[in-house]
């Protein structure tokens, strides 16, 4: 309940904060906090992983990205009414919604009697791998494991091409093309 | 005021992660500098994340890998959907800076307001 307050606290700080260096970093605290989270609500996989991309990778290329461009950012020109609105009124909807959904950490819910306790009794004699989550991710369902490594492969085609083409003189093309006519 | 206590301690964690989610939201339709908006994004995504998680977990359980001696285990599949998730989300990002680093090339800026007034002197 403390980590859940201190994360509701570090978004606040990423929400007023402008600049945008401290915003990345305080991106990856709130990174490693979330997995903290999840490490306490049983999740140790997700944990890690978390703490290896969100808090690792993401954070790195943020800071490359700003490293090529600036670090501050403007103020905004007109007041901030309508986004508040909106944000209100969304936060607002979403929890009206929550009243209906089952009390937190208990085991006769839904969530617990569905799939997940096939998958919990058959992993043993299925795969012989104790980690279900594993067991999962690699057997039970390895073409949505293989649709993933398809999406990764698919953006880091699409980052190259978006840099490749940035390496090419484009900036003196460009203003050419806006002086020409 | 005294009923609403166990409501707080149920839905804490949905709480929170609306929280955030609304947070992630005000970022990216509230702020002009795209590399903000994304950094609103990942929180938006994180929020979801916990939404998740919170639903897998058992009060009193253990994490799901099998061994002697326990009964409860948390709901592994909510794990198996966020790891895909995270994992998807970054590659998304990795893009969406992609994006931002070729739109200064272009621009020269990364605020949303100035590429407007630009696109609208021409």
């Amino acid at each position: 309940m403390v980590l859940l307050t201190l994360l509701a606290v570090v978004a606040i700080g990423i929400v007023r904060l402008r600049n945008l260096f401290a915003v990345v970093i305080l991106g990856a605290v709130y990174s490693f906090l979330i997995a903290t989270v999840f490490l306490v609500l049983d999740a140790p996989d997700v944990a890690m992983t978390e703490a290896a991309v969100g808090a690792g990778i993401a954070t790195v290329m943020m800071l490359a990205v700003l490293h090529l461009t600036k670090t501050d950012e403007s103020r905004p020109r007109q007041p901030q009414i309508f986004p508040l609105f909106v944000s209100a009124v969304t936060g607002a909807a979403l929890i009206y919604g929550t009243l209906d959904l089952p009390p937190f950490g208990e085991a006769d819910t839904p969530v617990h009697t569905h799939v997940g306790p096939y998958y919990l009794s058959q992993s043993i004699p299925d795969t012989g791998v104790p980690n279900v989550v594993a067991s999962v991710l690699a057997s039970y369902r390895g073409w949505d494991t293989l649709g993933e490594v398809v999406v990764i492969f698919t953006a880091a085609i699409g980052v190259l091409l978006l840099l490749r083409r940035a390496q090419r003189p484009t900036r003196q093309a460009t203003r050419s093309r806006r002086d020409a006519p | 005021m005294i009923e609403a206590i166990p409501d707080l301690v149920h839905h804490y964690n949905h709480w929170v992660s609306i929280f955030l989610m609304v947070c992630g939201l005000y970022i990216v339709v509230a702020r002009g500098n795209m590399v903000k908006k994304l950094v609103g994004l990942t929180v938006f995504q994180t929020a979801v994340f916990l939404l998740y998680i919170s639903a897998g977990k058992i009060l009193g359980g253990t994490p799901p890998i099998i061994a002697e001696g326990y009964e409860h285990y948390a709901n592994p599949l909510p794990h198996v959907l966020i790891l895909t998730a995270i994992v998807v989300g970054v590659a998304t990002l990795a893009v969406g800076l992609g994006l931002v680093v070729r739109i200064n090339e272009a621009f020269g800026t990364i605020e949303e307001e100035e590429i407007f007034e630009r696109g609208e002197q021409e």
